[in-house]
């Protein structure tokens, strides 16, 4: 604090001769007309700042992210549609994998059993012809058979027709023996 | 009022709790209205705190904001909002006027918080012609706006035929007033806090009070700060309540 007296023009009605302040400096209506000059102008340069400056430009960069918010929720909107979309192709193609698999299956059982009917039925034929030739052999056989057991029926027939003292007449032995033999 | 508490000339306790608001000359000589003044110098500081605050800290237009463009966007926010849920859409128009108000307020309150600095707020010279403006703006806004109807404001139509005209008159006083308590109000708080304040630094002279007296200081120090924001955020709103009326009269 200035301690030592002022002059008196300095001092004013305000401050005393000390350099103190007499009552509310508030009060000292010397200093209004300083005061409100320098004020009004602060105001208006303040004013003009904000107005011309500031305020725009913090509307704009308000604006500014609100718009790159909203892009980016739309954009993540979007890219989960997509994720859904991916998800759903990707079921629709494993079930398509599973349906084909299924069909391969099918189509491989059924050639094997194409194959397998051929091969049975193959071995049927092959079957039925050695069966028919065994057949045939057997019958041969016994065709060969009743043939020997006729002349060998005949042949002890004359025999026996000799051994009985009789004349062996050959025609009548064999048809003899055949009637015999049908009967 | 100050002086008078020097009285005890003798002992170490001298106060001059209102030595602070002293206008000065900057560079000497009479104080005459275009003289550079200590007024001039801490106006010129809260211009270059807003400078700063509202338009260097925001000049990269960063999307993902900086601490102080943070900042600079709280204010703006909170003042927009301010205005727009009293006033509604069309008070909108006015936010440069309000925002201008709360800025300059707001700063030279907290510029007034440094210690050995000059408190603009703190004078009636400042505070009056703030609350005046607001005054003349919302008046002739009213008139211009709503006509004769603006008077409306004064005639209550919700209350009793008989009652009117003593309502009339009380809303009159009262509308009268506005001005003044807008302009007391910011510059008593800011003014008191700071004498009180000066004066609890007086007592820290005595050795064996002066851990109470810092103690106290620091206390007023931080209710200090609440009261800058808190009367600045007070000025504008009323200021906001007062452009609604002269916006929409009825009541």
């Amino acid at each position: 604090m200035a301690t030592e007296p002022l002059t008196e023009e300095v001092a004013g009605s305000c401050v005393d001769s000390y350099g103190s302040a007499i009552g509310m400096p508030q009060l000292c209506f010397d200093w209004f007309p300083n005061q409100i000059f320098w004020l009004v102008i602060t105001l208006v340069v303040i004013f003009l700042v904000l107005s011309r400056v500031a305020l725009p430009r913090i509307a704009a960069i308000l604006a500014e992210r609100q718009g790159t918010i909203t892009n980016d929720l739309a954009a993540a909107e979007d890219l989960k549609a997509k994720a859904v979309e991916a998800e759903e192709a990707y079921n629709k193609a494993l079930a398509d994998a599973r349906a084909e698999a299924q069909r391969i299956a099918a189509e491989a059982r059924a050639e094997i059993q194409a194959g397998l009917d051929d091969a049975i039925a193959k071995a049927d034929a092959e079957i039925a012809a050695k069966a028919a030739e065994s057949e045939k052999a057997i019958a041969e056989i016994r065709a060969g058979a009743l043939e020997s057991i006729q002349v060998v029926a005949k042949d002890t027939a004359a025999e026996l027709v000799t051994a009985l003292g009789g004349e062996a007449d050959a025609k009548a032995i064999a048809s003899a023996v055949d009637a015999q033999s049908k009967g | 009022m100050a002086t008078e508490t020097t009285a005890a000339e003798g002992s170490s306790l001298v106060f001059h709790p209102m030595d602070q608001f002293i206008v000065k000359p900057l560079f000497g000589g009479e104080i005459a209205w275009y003289t550079p003044t200590n007024v001039t110098l801490w106006l010129f500081l809260a211009i270059a705190a807003i400078f700063a605050l509202l338009v260097l800290s925001t000049s990269k237009r960063a999307i993902v904001p900086t601490r102080m463009q943070s900042v600079a966007e709280l204010a703006y926010g909170f003042i927009y909002k301010m205005l727009e849920d009293i006033c509604g859409k069309e008070g909108v128009k006015y936010f440069p006027y309000v925002m201008t108000l709360f800025m300059f307020i707001v700063c030279a309150n907290f510029l007034g918080m440094i210690p050995m600095s000059f408190t603009t707020t703190s004078h009636f010279a400042v505070t009056i012609p703030l609350a005046l403006s607001v005054f003349l703006t919302v008046t002739v806004l009213g008139f211009v706006k709503n006509g004769a109807g603006f008077l409306g404001l004064f005639w209550v139509s919700s209350a009793p035929l008989a009652l009117r005209p003593v309502l009339a008159i009380i809303e009159l006083i009262s509308y009268f007033v506005r001005p003044v308590s807008h302009s007391i109000r910011l510059a008593g708080n800011v003014m008191a806090g700071h004498a009180v304040i000066k004066v609890f630094a007086g007592f820290a002279a005595i050795a064996a009070i002066s851990p109470v007296s810092v103690l106290a200081i620091t206390a007023m120090y931080g209710l200090e700060v609440l009261v800058s924001f808190i009367q600045a955020y007070v000025f504008t709103i009323l200021t906001c309540v007062y452009l609604k009326d002269a916006l929409h009269p009825s009541h």
